[in-house]
């Protein structure tokens, strides 16, 4: 029984390392139907990376190891993520041994050495970009931990399993503190994967990029790698989200049957909130990069509330 | 009643000879004596003139030394003031002090022709590379252009800020989307721009070389290449500034034709340029239905007049290519389905709020910035200077169906796109009566050849704005000298104002609404 539950804990990351580009694909398919433009298809990230892969590596002569270590770095941090965020089932033996700090403190360190290698070739964007994410990490993982707080103190528990597991027995359905939490949620999720408004991942203007910035003197396999990790980090934020906010139809067994169906469903999830991602980007300009403290603060504020509202109103 | 000239001669007085060799016959050309060049410019600011432009020509084949010229503009008028260099003592006082956009142009007769401006405050080459010989002198007769050049070391100074976390950003000159090649040098705190230093001349072609090696009839099609989206009107400047000089007649359907394809090209960069403009802030949506009209422009252009841009359909003395019945029909109902979908895109622009937020206030030109650089085109009209040739000096049909010129004062990027907006609009309405009213005749006329030691001034508005031709021909009537000045050769300052306490991101928003040339200006 316990090795049957790593096997599912195995098939969550095959899924994550698969299906990311999926939902990445799908996303810009939708992007260019938006736009009236004819797509390269769903699957076309795939065969980026593949490219990316089979391509050499051009390296900065003053590159450290801090350039050449961060890729596999952020690329590890990802697939850890991916293990502790329940995505078909509940039972994820990893998942007990990490709860969500342990989870916001790995998209952290990704960040952190993504920001130091950034500034290590010592290339005007790279600093650019490292200053503009740290500066954008600093006001998001407050807010974040502050909404995920939110749905903790609902469920008692800091760990993801557990509070999915309350969630989804239904004991806490339809608390404003929820709503509120929801809301910031789906700001820091913008603003920590690089989407419009916040950073634009299609621009070719150095000098409006974010995370792009820092990631420019990449290439070849380490530039797949990152590449890829952008992608589950993407993908992971709606795993995450869909988690805490909508868990219905993942399993809570470890049961076949309820597996499969919990992969269905998953889809279906994807689909919608890639058809929502789709709607905020085509519908809106990137901010100035200042409003961005606005923009990052009203998380901060709406998961402040959400947390007063569970103290005052449950 | 000529108010620039009466000013000279209220200021010089005998001095000032007003010299009859220079056509069109209707605008004022005078000589004036070395050291009087500065008394003129004062003169010339004294009643707010403009500066249009300011070059040298190497007059040693027609028995002079260097000739400097200055070209001012007041309203519709243009006065062009000539001193005299002799050829071993090519000095002259600068007008830089009086004039903003004579730093550039001053700095370039310096480094191409060998002209000293004295008093000019940075002789830094300007399109002329630091690793070409100090001596080499590409516009002057003894220069041969066919021997490769020696390459020495040198190295340009940028002007450098420092202070505690001042820092440096070089950008370019190969930039990561598919435009023309630029360095541009911020120096910035935080995302704070101090100072912008833009450095241009890597298209330098030398294509005011080429043209005293072609003949007249040649230079119409290099004139064509001069910018390639501006294609038109740069064969248009170029045939006008010598049918002036032959005294040649375009017949009047020629003429129209003429205007229908300026004005078609206007129209097709104004779309793209608002789509561009969009994408830069990341709204991307509007740049893809943008081009898509641009598309359909362009496709028109290519069944009706055998290509996509119209390059080489306007020759010395006429066009080249006819419009039928047939063509009539195509373009009257492509500008009605155009019209509809892009007021519909318009309408999305303006009611777009987050998109309202990034082109509002900028990138501000301030009017009073924007005349002390005589900024032209789409640049000052969004900053509240009312100049437009189509408007000042009409050629037909122009004078017949009018022109309403845009004009906004607040020179931020929602100005300059808003400019682009209306001169769309205004645009097709002068395409539908051009296309009503189109008269029958001949299409072209025998340009002819000049006179020796004549000279032709033209000036015309292309979609960026006032392009100006000066021709001179030699003693055997060639090509002795062919001036070409894009409007982006003064506009390319107003970009380095503009930018200035704006942020580091905003920088490509501003450069778009700008979108200034870099082959026009670097030649």
């Amino acid at each position: 029984m316990k090795l049957y539950r790593f096997v599912i804990e195995f098939l969550q990351l095959a899924i994550l390392l698969g299906v990311a580009p999926a939902f990445t694909g799908w996303v810009r398919m939708l992007k260019c139907w938006s736009q009236g433009r004819t797509s390269a298809g769903i699957f076309q990230p795939y065969r980026d990376i593949l490219k990316l892969f089979s391509k050499d590596i051009f390296l900065a002569d003053n590159a450290s190891w801090i350039f050449r270590f961060t890729p596999y770095l952020v690329f590890g941090t990802a697939v850890l993520a991916g293990a502790i965020i329940p995505m078909l089932s509940l039972e994820l033996p990893i998942a007990s041994t990490a709860d969500v700090i342990v989870l916001v403190a790995l998209f952290a360190i990704a960040r952190f050495f993504t920001a130091l290698a950034g500034m290590d070739i010592g290339t005007a964007f790279g600093g650019m970009g490292s200053s503009r994410e740290m500066t954008i990490a600093s006001l998001a993982e407050p807010a974040m931990l502050m909404a995920i707080f939110t749905v903790s103190l609902a469920s008692k528990s800091t760990s993801l399993s557990q509070m999915v597991h309350v969630i989804y027995s239904g004991q806490i359905a339809l608390r404003p503190s929820l709503a509120f939490a929801f809301f910031a949620f789906i700001l820091i999720a913008l603003a920590e994967t690089g989407r419009i408004p916040v950073d634009n991942p299609a621009t070719h203007l150095e000098l409006t990029m974010i995370h792009e910035a820092m990631i420019l003197e990449y290439s070849g396999r380490h530039l797949a790698l990152i590449e890829w990790a952008s992608m589950m980090k993407l993908f992971l934020f709606v795993m995450l989200g869909v988690a805490a906010f909508a868990p219905w139809g993942i399993a809570e067994s470890g049961d076949i049957i309820a597996i499969s169906l919990a992969f269905v469903f998953m889809l279906l999830k994807l689909v919608i909130v890639g058809i929502v991602l789709v709607m905020i980007e085509t519908g809106l300009a990137k901010m100035r990069i200042f409003r961005l403290t606005e923009f990052l603060g009203s998380a901060f504020l709406l998961a402040t509330l959400g947390m007063l509202s569970f103290f005052i109103l449950e | 009643m000529s108010i620039l000239k009466n000013a000279i001669i209220s200021a010089l007085g005998a001095d000032a000879v007003f010299d009859g060799n220079n056509y069109p016959a209707s605008m004022d050309f005078c000589v004036v004596p070395r050291g009087k060049f500065v008394d003129a410019a004062k003169a010339m600011k004294k009643i707010h003139a403009l500066l249009v432009a300011e070059w040298a020509s190497d007059e040693s084949q027609l028995g002079r030394g260097f000739g400097v010229f200055a070209c001012y503009r007041w309203g519709a008028e243009y006065l062009i003031v000539k001193i005299e260099l002799p050829y071993d003592d090519p000095i002259f006082a600068s007008i830089t002090n009086k004039f903003m956009p004579a730093y550039r142009f001053e700095r370039q007769m310096k480094s191409l022709m060998g002209v000293v401006p004295v008093g000019h405050p940075d002789l830094r080459p300007w399109i002329k590379f630091e690793d070409w010989p100090e001596d080499a002198w590409p516009l002057r007769k003894s220069f041969d252009a066919s021997k490769p050049m020696p390459r020495v070391k040198g190295e340009y100074k940028f002007v450098r800020a420092e202070g505690e976390g001042v820092y440096e950003i070089p950008v370019g000159p190969v930039h990561a989307g598919i435009i023309e090649p630029g360095h541009f040098r911020f120096q910035a705190v935080g995302e704070d721009i101090l100072n912008l230093e833009e450095r241009l001349g890597y298209v330098h072609k030398g294509i005011e070389k080429r043209f005293e090696a072609l003949s007249w009839q040649e230079g119409s099609r290099l004139a064509g290449r001069v910018s390639g989206d501006t294609t038109v009107a740069h064969s248009l400047a170029y045939c006008m500034a010598l049918e002036s000089m032959t005294g040649c007649r375009v017949p009047e359907r020629a003429q129209w034709l003429r205007a229908l394809f300026l004005e078609r090209e206007r129209i097709a960069n104004h779309l793209g340029d608002l789509g561009a403009i969009c994408n830069d802030a990341a709204f991307a949506f509007m740049l893809y239905q943008m081009s898509r009209l641009k598309e359909i422009m362009l496709r028109t252009n290519h069944k009706l007049f055998g290509h996509r841009f119209m390059m080489d359909r306007i020759i010395p003395g006429g066009v080249s290519v006819d419009i039928g019945p047939d063509g009539r029909e195509l373009i009257l109902s492509e500008l009605k389905k155009l019209l509809k979908e892009f007021n519909r895109l318009v309408v999305i622009y303006d009611e777009n709020s987050s998109l309202e937020d990034r082109v509002r206030e900028t990138g501000i030109l301030i009017p009073d910035k924007a005349r002390e650089l005589c900024a032209v085109g789409i640049v000052a009209r969004a900053s509240g200077l009312n100049l437009d040739c189509r408007m000042q000096n009409p050629f037909p049909p122009y004078d017949r169906i009018g022109v309403n010129v845009p004009v906004l004062i607040s020179g931020d990027v929602h100005a300059r796109a808003w400019v682009r907006v209306e001169e769309v609009r205004e645009s097709i309405r002068i395409i539908r009566e051009i296309i009503n009213a189109l008269p029958s005749g001949p299409i072209s006329a025998e340009a002819g050849i000049p006179s020796p030691d004549s000279s032709g001034f033209s000036a015309v508005e292309g979609w960026r704005g006032e392009i100006v031709y000066w021709l001179q021909a030699g003693p055997n009537s060639e090509i002795n000298r062919g001036m070409v000045r894009d409007p982006s050769s003064v506009n390319w300052l107003g970009l380095e104002q503009a930018v200035l306490g704006n942020i580091v991101p905003d920088f490509p928003l501003c450069n778009k609404s700008f979108n200034q040339s870099y082959s026009g200006h670097d030649l």
